[in-house]
């Protein structure tokens, strides 16, 4: 068994909204990310994936619970102070929305080595730029792009410029927020493929968030399906679509479409009510953990 | 069934400083009552241009330079801004992408229903009007008392929902839905797509559905447009473009979704990108990325070659003079 390299145990994160209503975005969710593996996080909008990641990345301070980053505290101040830089450069994490997580007015060159100046750290390659065309390189564009601005490239390429710059750090733990959902089925393949590639000849360990149930089956080798802020099923992939437990996996199993029109017709439209959110993460097949109420 | 809409030989065209962007290029289909017609393509293909031209709802930089436009009978290619009005609504109404936007903010979700139902009967009397909101409500699967709601008390499906309900207000025959189910979740897109199916099938509308997704375009549609670099390169039913698609632009968009891939094996990605429509390339624009590519697709565009009674393909594949190509989505890709 590979070192455990991200520890979350317990976390909750709660929101204060007017009135005295609180938002439980993430209700007491534990779980372990080990080195060289890829972890989906899957679940419908507003059931907590993001928030959680933020609470991953030092973005968002959780209200309950801990986060271990190799063993680190990473919400402990004096932790986070002593070990600041490593944790801010081998933690790097791709947003959904590359149009909005690129500055509009810096080249592609100066985005993808901005890592490097703000974390003084000399390029290996003898310069900034040198640097920035081997990152481009390797995501799969060429060294005309680095002039560009970020409104001149297509949606695809944007989100390779901001996967390249998250490379820039040789990070050795990727958060992807949805980097896929926006782009169309033959972008989207290239960069599952470059993905797939990191994780098998780099050695990278993926925290990958998707609502495309596809998606997750062709990349991660573990997956964790939250609804209303918890993880309702944890399981390895293959195990999670060809044996799902929880009500709310098999209903989100079921409503996604597959490209068959014949399977298609035959179906029957999906009932979709609220699920049980009590109770405790069993595990009742070897690695695969579902909720079940307390009896 | 009668033809509802029916454009032949369309082609749009935007002014732009650096010249001529060519974003529909001689676009032919029909669709019936009572029929879905999806089109598929990557973004910038000209999918929403097609719709929006048949709208007219095109900013004043775009032309339509060539071909016709029937619907419901009537030429409605050269139409004034006026008279188009008049048929907007009634004759055809389009749901679009993001609910969130095509909805005020500002205004109860049952108010706008109404205003859409208001403009198509002025003289409708208020009871009358709340009566219709009530019945469009249901129709889409919401209950009445929603209407007091605002968008933001709404959910995404729920807004969707409502957007449904205000293009349905006066009864159109044909539907326009440019991506209706992108900016929701599989759970309610799943819901929204049925709900499209029974509206489509109780009213017997012409549904024209753009997607990308072509796991919803299965569920959906009856027929299937395939676009590329604005033109249809391939058009039939479901079932032909799903188990017998000729088209290798086809096959790359099936072979390129995750949920076909084999395990262990990475996915087919089509290389490069889509040419710009500014200077269409000579020939066949899908040529640089084909890897069946043969010599006379850089030098001639293919003709739509009919491989059924209702299946068409503009590939030179198909030629008899080409050489036979085994087609790598047949055969075992459904198992």
């Amino acid at each position: 068994m590979a070192e455990v390299l991200l520890d979350v145990q317990r976390v909750s994160c709660r929101f204060p909204l007017p009135g005295r209503t609180v938002l439980q975005a993430v209700d007491d969710v534990s779980f372990q990310i080990r080195r060289g593996e890829v972890f989906g996080l899957v679940g419908e909008s507003g059931s907590g994936k993001s928030t959680l990641v933020r609470c991953i990345m030092n973005l968002i301070r959780p209200s309950a619970g801990k986060i271990y980053y190799q063993g680190i505290d990473i919400w402990d101040k004096k932790q986070f102070q002593e070990n600041r830089k490593h944790l801010q450069t081998a933690r790097q994490i791709i947003f959904q929305d590359s149009t909005s997580s690129l500055n509009q007015r810096m080249k592609v060159a100066d985005i993808i080595s901005e890592p490097m100046v703000i974390h003084g750290v000399t390029p290996p390659r003898g310069s900034h730029r040198a640097e920035a065309a081997f990152q481009l390189h390797y995501v799969g564009l060429d060294a005309s792009y680095l002039d560009k601005y970020p409104p001149e490239l297509s949606g695809g390429m944007r989100q390779r410029v901001a996967i390249a710059r998250s490379l820039s750090m040789e990070p050795e733990f990727l958060v992807a927020d949805e980097p896929v959902s926006s782009l169309d089925v033959s972008i989207q393949a290239q960069i599952l493929n470059l993905f797939r590639h990191l994780q098998e000849e780099h050695g990278f360990t993926f925290l990958f968030i998707a609502h495309d149930l596809a998606v997750v089956r062709y990349l991660c080798g573990r997956a964790a399906v939250m609804y209303h802020g918890k993880i309702v099923e944890l399981a390895p992939v293959r195990a999670l679509f060809a044996d799902p437990k929880h009500p709310y996996t098999q209903a989100l199993l079921a409503s996604v479409p597959a490209p068959d029109p014949r399977r298609e017709r035959a179906r029957k439209p999906v009932e979709f009510g609220e699920f049980s959110t009590a109770g405790t993460l069993r595990e009742l097949a070897p690695d695969h953990y579902v909720l079940t109420e307390d009896c | 069934m009668p033809e509802l809409l029916n454009v032949k030989n369309l082609s749009v065209s935007f002014r732009t400083p650096q010249g001529e962007v060519e974003a529909v290029r001689d676009v032919s289909f029909s669709v019936k009552a009572g029929e879905v017609l999806a089109i598929v393509g990557e973004s910038g293909c000209g999918k929403s241009v097609l719709c929006k031209s048949i709208l007219k709802l095109l900013p004043v930089t775009a032309q339509i330079k060539s071909g016709s436009i029937h619907a419901d009978g009537m030429d409605i290619t050269s139409l004034s801004e006026r008279e188009m009005q008049k048929l907007r609504g009634r004759l055809f109404s389009m749901v679009f992408q993001d609910p969130m936007t095509a909805l005020n903010p500002t205004i109860p979700a049952g108010r706008q229903i109404a205003e859409a139902v208001r403009v198509h009967r002025p003289r409708a009397a208020g009871t009358e009007v709340r009566c219709r909101v009530e019945s469009l409500l249901t129709l889409v699967g919401l209950t009445p008392e929603k209407a007091q709601l605002y968008p933001h008390q709404l959910s995404g499906g729920m807004r969707q929902r409502c957007v449904m309900a205000a293009a349905l207000a006066s009864e159109p025959k044909i539907l326009f839905a440019d991506e209706p189910t992108t900016a929701l979740d599989v759970t309610v897109q799943a819901q929204i797509l049925d709900l499209l199916r029974e509206i489509q099938q109780t009213l017997g509308t012409a549904t024209v559905l753009v997607s990308h997704d072509l796991g919803v375009v299965a569920r959906a549609a009856d027929r299937v447009a395939v676009m590329y670099a604005g033109k249809i390169v391939e058009i039939g039913t479901v079932e032909e473009i799903f188990y017998d698609p000729r088209h290798p632009y086809t096959w790359g968009l099936l072979l390129a979704l995750p949920s076909l891939a084999r395990e262990g094996e990475p996915l087919y990605a089509i290389p490069g990108t889509p040419p710009s429509l500014l200077h269409p390339p000579k020939g066949d624009a899908f040529a640089p990325r084909n890897r069946y590519a043969l010599a006379i697709d850089y030098e001639e565009a293919p003709p739509m070659f009919q491989i059924t009674e209702t299946h068409f393909a503009a590939t030179w594949l198909l030629d008899e003079r080409a050489p036979p190509v085994e087609s790598p989505v047949k055969g075992g890709f459904y198992g």
